[in-house]
Order: C-alpha cells, then structure tokens, then sequence
C-alpha cells in the first residue's frame, strides 16, 4: 500500500475530528487497559515470565543464523518447502506462482501482518487471483479497501453502521427487508457468507505468531478458529512469516504464549493456538497436500547487530497501541502505514525509511506507558529517540527547527546565559500576560498555541527558585 | 529462490560477524534443541491430581465452555444424547474415527444418528478425543492424524471433546512432554480453550465467530478410587 506517513499530522488532525473514531477509541482505551492489568494481577510469575520472554528471544536473534537453517531443514524433513524472500516484492512472486502452480481462483487468508506489508491482496487481485479475507475485523476492511487500524483489533474504527451498509453492498444475495444493526446479526451474516469461501478455497494463506526451529512448525494464535479453516480445507496452505518469528523450542513458545493472550486482550489464553507441521501425513483425512514458509527479511536483517536490534523481539500485541495516549488520540491509520503506535513509530522508519515515516518516531510524548507494559520489554522510547537523533543527522528536519535547536543548543552549553535568558523571558511573559494569566498566540509558536493557551509564568524561574531553597 | 536465501544468510551473517557459530557453541545450541527444558512454570497448576482437574474444570468454563462429568466410559453415549436433547440440537452426530469412540455402545442410544469421519461443512455436531487437557488455563490439546480429522474441532456449529480426567497436566510442557513420548508431531497440534469468539465489532465479544459456538467437555473421571 502507499504509505501516508509523511502526512501524519494532517491525518492526526482529520483523526482527532472524526467522531465515531473518538468513540471507538476511548472504548478501547478503558476495555484493552483494564483487562490487560488485571490478567497480569493474576499471574503472580507475570513479570518473571516477561525477562524470561525477553531472554528467550535475544538468545535466538544472537544465534538467527543457527536457527534459521534449523528450521528449514525440520520443514524440508515434514515434507514442506521454505522460501526466502529478501523483501515484498520478492514475496509476492513467491505466493504468486505457488498459486499459479495450484491453479488457484480464490485464495483464503487468516490474519497476518506480514501479508499487510507485502500487499499480498493487491498483488494476487492483480493477477486474477481473488484474495478473500477471513478474521472477521480484515473481512470488513477488506471490504472498506482499508488498511487495519489496530494490530489484533483491525477493524476498531468502524461503527456498526458503517460493517451493515458493506455487507449489503457485498452481499448480493442479502434480503434488503433483513435487519442488520445489531452486533450478533452482522456476525451471523459474515459467518455464513464465508463459509462458502472457505470450502470452496483453493489455497489458504494464514501468518505465523511464532516458528519454532526444533520441530519445524508455524504457530498461528486466533480466537475467531478462522486462520484454522484457512489452513485446514484449502489443498495449499502458505505461511507468510518473518525471520525474527523464530524460537527454538516448543517450551520457548509457551513460555512467551503466556505473555501474548494476557498483554493482547486480557484474555488467560487464546482461544485457538495452532502448531503446524508439514503437509497432511498419507493416512490423515483433512489437512493441506502442500505446506509452504515464505520467510521474509524486508530489512531486518539490517536491525540486527544495531540500536533497533530489540525491536525484533515484538510478538505484535498491541499493548503498546493500547496504553499510548498518541494512539488514543488518533487511532492507527494517522500513521499512514501497516504498523502503527509505538511499535509503528520504531518498525515504519526502518522498512520503508526515515524520509518517508519521519514523523511517527516523533509522534510521542515519551510518557513511557509502552515500554512499561510491553511484554518483550522493547525500550521503544529510547528507540524512537535513536530515530530522531539520525533524522537530525541526516538533515531531514525542516530547517527552521534545525535553527531552533542550534539556538537551543548554543544557550545549553552556556549555562549562566541560559539563566539570564530564562530570567528575562520568565519575567517579560509574566508581565505581559498578567491580566489573562496566559496567552492565547506568541510569535515563533503559532504552532503550538494553535490547540492550547500557554500559562504565563508566575514568580522566579526553577532554577532560581531551586538555588533559594538550598537544592531540595 | 536459492540466490534470495544466499542473500538473507548473508545478510544475517554480517550483522552477526560470524560465518555460523563455532564447533562449541554449534554443539550446545543443538544440544538445546535435542533436549528442550522448560522455563519458569507458573506455580498456578502445580497440584494434586484431583485440584488439578478441578482447576482444568474451573478455567475451561471461565473460557466459556461447558463442563459434565461422566462416571463410565459406557455412560458417554448417554450424556452426549443428553446434551443434545437440552440444547436442543439435531440427533445427529460425527465422530472422529478414533477407537475409543467408535468402540463407546452407541447402539444403547438407538435415536442417535452417529456417523465417524471428516466433517465437510454440514455437520451441526461433533465428538473427538482429546489428547491432553492442560490446567492452568483449561485447555484442550487435539493432534491430528487418521484417528482424529482436524476439520471436526472447527466446522461444526458444536464440538463436544471427550477427556480423561488422567490425561489432565498441569501446564502446557507437561502437555508436549506427553506428545514427545507419543511420537513424530503431527501436522497439526490444537490448543482449544473455550468456543470460538470475536470481538471485531464494535468491540462487543460475541460467541461462535467462524468455529464452533459451543464447546462442551465430558470428563471421564471414575471419581475417587473407594
């Protein structure tokens, strides 16, 4: 998809004027929050659970190399194939022709985040192939030709109304006299319309929550039991996954399961947790004849051994989404790409550029809420902060800023200048703002006074208010 | 495709500085795959046989599934009729070619209507065998094979597992521990904990999302031994 990053605050705005948007957001900030803290309440070992979580994954990026040949070869061994794909377009190339080979029409597809960033839907549909969106929430975005606003809530932006009136431009066959408002109706009426979809299918295309180099299998983690009648019925299954998916062990995997439902929904555990090894063995009755692994680098590989090395541990929950008082405010799509929140503002820059996704790492109030509760303890802040140091290196700020922040600077260096300066500044607004107690526009800060008045100053400033109180 | 794989392990490589790991490492990375230990288990589920089932019971209908427990393995015909009569669902039932439920007395429900097989997308009921149940968070564990057809768990409208109250573990490595002894991994392994759900609309969670809405345990449990 053509990412709209670099409009990121025209899009905030328009977000932040959006009504139902608003509604939607502030149901999931107390929804997502609440049962998040009371689900971790539960497990006394939550914590433990999340060192070991983040031990687990940056012993396996430490050894990628070893365990990304261990996997193939236990996939080779069950009778599948792996494919390497260097990026998206490569991707695409590899889902197209084992389709074409299958002789594919439709293709089936469970959720995945990496079908997203390879717009494997645009490029099958382009071919001739029908991609058909089976997770509810991707069904109905599908629909809307959107991209998903949240990681594991894609469709959270879109009201009841709105899920109705698309069902009955899609659904030719819907009685128009047939009531639809209701939550439970609109389930029923997907639920039937896909099941045709899915019998009929001839490949299934589902995304990988884990890999699992012991045993060779792709783990998929649904509630709705979709991704499993996407990879079960269709004679083809293709699991599209990236290389940091990988543990080592089936005990790896559970141990980071535990973190994954609770830090997700707030749920104990997710309803269906599938390992997948291989095609069907001869004698089994269902079960796809061919089993594939699209694993896709698309600059990961060039995280490695970096500053945003630990971005590679994420496990897409969406907890930091969740607690992000940005991503409360105005929702996924203001990012303007796949990823969006804190885990956006890190991941965007480093697979389509910093020229492009420069805003995002920008897009925060650095309140810390992300990495407090992000179940691999991804130091997102220090991360974005990596991002905006190389955006300043790299000239990519407008250059009025790059002038405000050498000035800043140059009086940084020189504290007893910055005392008086601050002095005289805290003193002048004082005065002119006495009457009001704050101002409504400044010059230079339009910008910032657009949303908000700036409380004129009262008294000394910190720093000599600090000295007079003998540093305590 | 091979040139695309070259090119990712060197990728990867370089960023990692080395060309593989060395001879030791190699050996004790191996070695941590031959013989996988567990992590950190939650002390959750660490109990006696009997409150462990209890804790399987209790967390499989905090998922939202129902529970009944049957006394004989005679008796399960019974309690699945049972079970359908209060629902009041179809007569009508497909079940996993497995041994032990094609052997149950089903000729002593005459009115029942029991078919063993794959389900195709019809199927209002199913019965299978679970393999596992694993306590801490009440779920089932399913394998595939010729015994046991993964469609069954996720076509029909209704999915009754049988267990065994001796095949209940406490966690989830105990659970694959037991699937190691059994044999190679099957294609599919399924952890089910509770119905299918959705909560895509609006944000409102809602039973029955593309699997089956009801999930119905018999617990085969001979009670205390006298």
């Amino acid at each position: 998809m053509q990412a709209t990053s670099r409009t990121f605050k025209e899009n905030a705005h328009r977000a932040l004027r959006d009504a139902d948007l608003q509604v939607a957001l502030a149901k999931m900030k107390q929804g997502f929050v609440e049962r998040r803290a009371l689900a971790a309440a539960r497990l006394p070992e939550f914590e433990a659970l999340r060192d070991q979580g983040r031990a687990i994954k940056d012993h396996t990026l430490a050894h990628l190399d070893f365990y990304l040949t261990c996997f193939e070869e236990r996939v080779t061994e069950a009778g599948g194939h792996v494919h390497w794909a260097v990026d998206a377009e490569a991707a695409q190339d590899i889902v197209l022709e084992i389709c074409r080979k299958a002789g594919a029409r439709t293709v089936t597809k469970g959720k995945s985040m990496i079908g997203e960033e390879i717009a494997i839907n645009e490029h099958l549909a382009r071919h001739g192939i029908e991609p058909v969106e089976t997770d509810l929430g991707e069904y109905i975005i599908q629909l809307r030709d959107e991209p998903p606003s949240h990681l594991i809530a894609p469709a959270i932006h879109v009201t009841t109304k709105q899920i109705a009136a698309s069902f009955r431009k899609a659904h030719r066959d819907l009685d128009p006299a047939r009531a639809l408002e209701e939550p439970r109706t609109l389930l029923a009426e997907a639920r039937g319309a896909l099941r045709d979809r899915f019998l009929k299918a001839d490949v299934g295309i589902t995304g990988a929550n884990f890999l699992i180099a012991e045993t060779g299998s792709t783990v998929i983690v649904t509630n709705e039991g979709n991704g499993d009648l996407t990879q079960t019925l269709p004679r083809v299954h293709i699991v599209l996954a990236s290389l940091e998916k990988l543990v080592p062990t089936l005990e790896d995997a559970s141990t980071i399961l535990r973190l994954l439902a609770r830090s997700a929904t707030g749920q104990e555990f997710s309803v269906y947790t599938t390992f997948s090894t291989g095609p069907r063995r001869a004698p089994d009755l269902d079960g796809p004849d061919e089993f594939h692994v699209v694993l896709l680098d698309n600059g990961r590989s060039r995280m490695l051994g970096t500053e945003f090395q630990e971005m590679l541990r994420c496990i897409r929950c969406g907890a930091c989404l969740n607690h992000c008082p940005i991503y409360q405010s105005v929702g996924g799509h203001a990012y303007g790409w796949v990823y969006t929140g804190p885990m956006g503002a890190v991941l965007t820059p480093a697979l389509i550029g910093l020229e492009e996704a420069g805003h995002l790492p920008n897009a925060s109030t650095f309140c810390g809420r992300c990495e407090a509760v992000c179940p691999m303890r991804i130091p997102l802040p220090r991360m974005m902060r990596h991002w905006r140091e190389r955006e300043f290196e790299r000239h990519l700020q407008p250059q009025r800023m790059r002038a405000g922040l050498k000035a800043w600077a140059f009086l940084a260096r020189r504290p007893a200048l910055y005392r008086l300066g601050a002095r005289i500044a805290a003193k002048t607004l004082g005065l002119a703002g006495r009457r009001r107690g704050a101002f409504r526009t400044l010059p230079l800060a339009q910008g910032w006074t657009m949303s908000r008045d700036l409380p004129a100053p009262e008294g000394p400033t910190f720093q000599a208010q600090w000295r007079a109180r003998g540093g305590r | 495709m091979s040139e695309g794989r070259r090119t990712v392990l060197a990728s990867v490589a370089r960023a990692l500085g080395r060309d593989g790991p060395d001879p030791a490492m190699r050996a004790e990375l191996e070695q941590r795959l031959a013989q996988p230990r567990p992590n950190l288990i939650p002390g959750r589920a660490n109990l006696p046989h009997s409150q462990r089932v209890a804790l399987f019971v209790e967390m499989a209908r905090e998922a939202a599934a129902t529970v009944a427990v049957v006394r004989a393995r005679e008796a399960v015909p019974e309690a699945v009729a049972d079970y359908l009569r209060r629902e009041n669902l179809p007569p009508e039932l497909t079940i996993a070619p497995d041994p032990a439920l094609e052997g149950l007395p089903w000729s002593s429900r005459p009115l029942l209507s029991v078919r063993s097989g794959r389900a195709h997308g019809s199927e209002a009921v199913s019965l299978t065998h679970a393999f596992a149940g694993i306590a801490e968070t009440g779920t089932l564990l399913l394998r595939s094979g010729p015994d046991a057809p993964t469609t069954l768990n996720f076509l029909p409208d209704t999915n009754i597992v049988l267990i065994e109250a001796g095949r209940i573990v406490g966690a989830y490595e105990e659970a694959w521990a037991m699937l190691r002894a059994s044999g190679a991994m099957p294609r599919t392994v399924n952890f089910i904990t509770g119905p299918s759900r959705s909560a895509d609309i609006e944000q409102t969670l809602q039973l029955g999302a593309h699997g089956p809405r009801r999930l119905h345990i018999l617990l085969l449990d001979a009670g205390p031994a006298a």
